[in-house]
């Protein structure tokens, strides 16, 4: 079934006389609890895509829809709506509230959801149940990403997109960022969508698409899909 | 002409205009301030010069006396007295006056002018007219103001009750003098043109009306080059004594010019504590930006000293932005700030009568008000730029430690779980910064106690009017006698067409000391069944007069260090001049005047007379009221007649006006105040969290609930502050108003609710404005743009 398509998206940032085209007409269809992997060159439209797809940002021409409703000519009352409800995010820089504690950032979220894990669960879910009352100052690079997983997966999005959430991080403290998130993908059957520049991290994609210039290149179905844990860069 | 603009004057430029509006909110804090500092001291200083101006070219004289007859003789000894330069005598009376078209009765002073020559003292600046020439009986110079009050022209004539006998005089002209700079009838509060004026007539004419050949009952003296007033007073009372003065007195007791000399003292007053908010707020504005701003830089800060440039030009790129926002605020200022000072001074020209206005601002007021400014500013952001300079390049270079936040004790309750993650946000960072947040609920609250003050004024003038004319004087008018009368005159009064009853009381010249404080004050003798004028109180309300002892005001009691039970000197300075020691049996509060009571039948026995009067209140059929004027005009004995009405109108007209001006300057000061704190802090409070508050909205929060995050923050600091103003304005009140009272007017500390609550409710519309300007940039936020970058 498919969970978020796209049809013709294209972005183009006019700056005086210069146009850059982000996006040229980008067609895509991700399938419930499917995990894919954005790759390509730096500059080549992939967070544009994700910030559309996630409801961030509106496309200069184009259709996304989620299970059949449209998202893009909805106003910014719905798009919030869309965001609160169905989409979790993760950031490359992980993105937390310094002010509140790993508990509290993923309550953030849970208060204004339907149907949440309690941010107990949540951070248990990524391995983080001994760190529940601490600041974000107080937790290393990689806890703080997991922090951002749970408080994106708490309310049980449909779509999870992460934009570079290990792009900030060492090898070891990636992979576990990975396994959280593949744990996630596996347990909930939650639609991922995962930014990165790790060619290796496809591995574990059940596709994967190539960007370039603004275009999905080529799109790879992976027949092996290996567990976070196996791989290494 | 190209100017060329160095890479660090460009990026000062920049800041600048990207930060126009909290730059804006500062300069016009700065600018109020300025404004208030200059106008105080420029029209101060214009009040002041035109008054010595005044007194220099027209001879106003350094110490008075008057006494009741004495001969002209005299006038020799006194100018042998060491110390006098010349000394003056004339012939000085209260009159009644008779203007056609006018009901009532006025009262003037009328003043002797020497028959020949012209007066070296106390002359008069003639605005319109001529002197009254040699041997006329019959020609009167005419104050200006009373004049203007009745439109009364040259040629034109009024009747003149002199010694009982009524007689025509005509108008020749029209003068000011320097005594009568602010003209107050005796035993008034306030100016009243219509009823009270000054009539300046030949020297001749009074002698032969008031029975004073070669005699004279007033003398002016004027002073060698420094010389003490105190020894001349003490030997011209010595002279005096026989002829029945009522003691000299130096200029500082003369009452035009004591009125005069405390404006100039209040203007000083407001020279030093409102532009001392402002400028303090300016301070903690300025070091709240400059924080801000050169928190965001630091990593540019560390790229420029990279470069090789020093910390001192570092330094000074910085100083030169705040030096900008003051120079734009002292700019403001200097404009606001003269236009008020003119203002002002025109206003000194409506309550005081000068023949001519002296504003000549000296380049020091502008030059104090420019530099309390710069070192306001310069001081509130000396923290802010020592910390860019210090700064060393490489730690520049990597972001700030994040901040560490705590649990408080209250998050680890039961209780805390009910408080949702934004509201828990607002606390923590409250927690935080305590610092700044409480400087910036100072700052909220001093713009909340600043319109307090400018509110409260209307209530307290309303206090007092109500007070003095409505709650301790019931009478419809107050006849004064030209001397006192046995008991007797009650019954001949009451008898005046309209007069429905009537109450005497005996007012009589004394001294009052202890230890070695004295005062002139009148005494007032009541009687014990006083009903329409009885001894008051201001929270006590109306007070049986003790048939024995003395009832004295407590700024009275204050200034003589008496106390309950004290007994004081008392010193009559009418009749037989008995003195002796009586003791204080009550002190009083009152607004207005300093007045001393005994019961009428304890006063003629001290005064060794007959039970007599002077004074008598009485309370007219309103229907008759014509009649009664009419047969006043035509009473001999009768010196002035007052009325309350008109009282209580010249008062709300001559207060109100002038203070309804300052409450609107103040209120549009005070607003630009909370404006400037507010703004800057929703401002600064953005800057820092717009990324957290960004993030918020990507994880699905509406824009309500994150405007709830950052202007609930404001919303609690205000809730703070509102208590806080109301106390802190108060406090300010209170100390203006202190500042402010005289021996004739204390003016009441009294802030009713509602004037609390319409201030609260002013701050919260600013605060709301703020908000709400804040709130469309809010709006704008770019939810990607946060995501791309680390802070
Ligand atoms: N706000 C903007 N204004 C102008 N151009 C923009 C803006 N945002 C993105 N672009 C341009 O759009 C193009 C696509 O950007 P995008 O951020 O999607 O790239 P990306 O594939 O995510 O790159 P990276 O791997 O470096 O993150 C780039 O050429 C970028 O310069
Ligand atoms: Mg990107």
């Amino acid at each position: 079934m498919i969970a978020l398509s796209a049809r013709g998206l294209s972005k183009t940032y006019v700056m005086g006389e210069i146009k850059i085209d982000a996006l040229r007409a980008v067609d895509l269809d991700l399938y419930e609890g499917e995990l894919v992997v954005l790759l390509g060159p730096s500059g080549s439209g992939k967070s544009t895509l994700l910030n559309i797809l996630g409801g961030l940002d509106v496309p200069t021409a184009g259709t996304v829809t989620f299970r059949g409703a449209d998202i893009i000519g909805s106003s910014e009352a719905a798009l919030t709506g869309y965001r609160r409800d169905h989409v979790g995010f993760v950031f490359q820089f992980y993105n937390l509230i310094p002010s509140l504690t790993a508990r509290e950032n993923v309550a953030l979220v849970t208060e204004i959801s339907r149907d949440p894990f309690s941010p107990e669960d949540a951070l248990g879910l990524v391995g983080l149940e001994a760190r529940l009352d601490h600041f974000p100052a107080q937790l290393s690079g990689g806890e703080q990403q997991r922090v951002a997983i749970a408080r994106a997966i708490a309310k049980r999005p449909d779509i999870l997109l992460c934009d570079e959430p290990t792009g900030a991080l060492d090898s070891e403290t990636g992979l576990l960022v990975l396994e959280a998130l593949e744990r996630v993908n596996k347990e909930l059957h939650t639609t991922t969508a995962v930014i990165t520049h790790n060619a290796i991290i496809a591995d574990m994609a059940d596709r994967t698409f190539h960007f370039a210039d603004g275009r999905i290149a080529r799109t790879v179905i992976n027949d092996h899909k290996r567990a976070a844990r196996e791989m290494s860069w | 002409m190209v100017i060329k603009v160095s890479p660090l004057g460009r990026k000062l430029l920049r800041d600048l205009w990207r930060l126009k509006m909290q730059v804006l909110a500062i300069a016009l804090v700065i600018a109020s301030g300025v404004a208030l500092l200059i106008m105080a001291l420029t029209s101060g200083e214009a009040l002041r010069e035109t008054t010595n101006a005044y007194y220099e070219r027209y001879g106003f004289a350094d110490v008075f006396a008057s006494v009741k007859r004495a001969p002209e003789r005299l006038m020799e000894k006194i100018s042998r007295i060491p110390g006098v330069k010349r000394a003056e005598s004339r012939i000085v009376h209260i009159v009644t006056v008779d203007i056609s078209h006018f009901a009532e009765p006025a009262t003037a002073r009328v003043v002797s002018l020497p028959s020949s020559g012209v007066a070296s003292l106390n002359n008069i600046a003639l605005r319109k007219g001529r002197r009254p020439k040699r041997e006329r009986v019959d020609e009167a110079v005419i104050g200006e103001r009373f004049a203007v009050a009745h439109q009364l022209e040259i040629g034109d004539r009024i009747l003149v009750l002199l010694n009982g006998r009524q007689r025509p005089v005509f108008i020749v002209g029209v003068a000011l003098a320097p005594e009568f700079i602010y003209v107050i009838a005796p035993g008034g509060i306030m100016p009243d043109d219509q009823r009270f004026g000054v009539i300046w007539m030949n020297r001749d004419a009074l002698a032969g009306a008031f029975d004073m050949e070669e005699a004279f009952n007033d003398v002016s003296i004027s002073l060698t080059r420094g010389t003490d007033a105190e020894p001349v007073i003490d030997k011209l009372d010595a002279l005096l004594e026989r002829y029945g003065t009522v003691g000299a007195f130096a200029r500082d007791r003369q009452i035009s010019n004591r009125f005069v000399q405390n404006e100039i003292d209040q203007a000083a007053t407001m020279a030093v504590v409102l532009p001392a908010i402002f400028m303090a707020v300016a301070a903690f504005l300025t070091n709240m930006i400059m924080t801000r701003l050169i928190a965001t830089e630091r990593e540019e800060i560390g790229l420029f000293k990279a470069f090789g440039y020093s910390n001192a030009s570092i330094a000074w790129h910085y100083v030169k932005m705040v030096l900008a926002i003051a120079v734009l605020g002292i700019a403001a200022g200097f404009g606001l700030g003269s236009w008020l000072g003119q203002f002002m001074l025109q206003m000194y020209g409506e309550n005081f009568q000068f023949p001519f206005l002296i504003y000549r601002p000296s380049p020091q007021s502008f030059a104090i008000a420019a530099l309390v400014s710069v070192a306001a500013t310069l001081l509130g952001s000396m923290t802010a730029v020592r910390a860019a300079v210090i700064l060393p390049p490489a730690e520049a270079m990597r972001p700030p430690a994040p901040p560490t936040y705590h649990r408080s004790w209250f998050s680890k309750t039961k209780m805390a779980n009910a408080v949702d993650a934004p509201t828990r946000m607002i606390f923590r960072r409250l927690a935080r910064w305590p610092v700044s947040a409480a400087l910036s609920m100072f700052g909220i609250a001093l713009s909340l106690s600043v319109l307090l003050l400018a509110l409260q004024w209307d209530d307290a003038i309303n206090e007092m009017v109500d007070d003095f004319f409505f709650r301790s004087h019931h009478q419809d008018a107050t006849i004064s006698l030209f001397a006192a009368a046995p008991a007797r005159v009650l019954h001949d009064i009451s008898a005046l067409p309209g007069v429905m009853s009537v109450e005497g009381q005996r007012i009589v010249a004394a001294r009052i000391g202890h230890a070695h404080v004295v005062r002139r004050q009148a005494i007032v003798g009541v009687t014990g069944e006083a009903t329409l004028v009885p001894v008051h109180d201001v929270s006590r309300g109306a007070i049986a007069i003790p048939r024995e002892g003395v009832v004295i005001s407590s700024t009275l009691a204050d200034v003589l260090g008496v106390s309950y039970g004290d007994a004081v000197k008392l010193e009559i300075l009418e009749g037989r001049r008995p003195t002796g020691e009586i003791r204080v049996v009550d002190i009083i509060e009152t607004y207005i005047d300093t007045p001393i009571y005994m019961h009428l039948d304890a006063l003629s026995r001290v005064m060794r007379e007959s039970r007599q009067m002077n004074t008598v209140h009485v309370r007219i059929d309103a229907t008759r009221r014509h009649l009664f004027l009419a047969a006043l005009k035509e009473t001999p004995r009768l010196s002035a007649v007052s009325f309350r009405k008109a009282g209580v109108q010249m008062f709300r007209d001559t207060v109100e006006k002038n203070i309804m001006v300052f409450i609107g300057f103040y209120t549009i000061f005070s607003c630009l105040l909370a404006f400037g704190v507010i703004y800057n802090t929703l401002r600064i409070a953005l800057s820092e969290r717009g990324r957290e508050l960004a993030t918020l909205r990507v994880l699905g929060f509406s824009r309500a609930e994150v405007s709830y995050i950052l202007l609930g923050e404001s919303g609690v600091l205000v809730l703070v502050a509102l208590p806080v103003g109301i106390i802190c304005g108060i406090l300010l009140s209170g100390y203006i108003a202190e500042q402010f009272s005289t021996e004739l007017f204390r003016v009441p500390l009294l802030i009713k609710d509602a004037t609390a609550g319409i201030a609260a409710i002013g701050v919260v519309l600013t605060v709301s404005l703020c908000a709400l300007i804040v709130r469309r940039r809010l709006d704008q936020l770019d939810l990607i743009e946060v995501l791309k970058t680390r802070e």
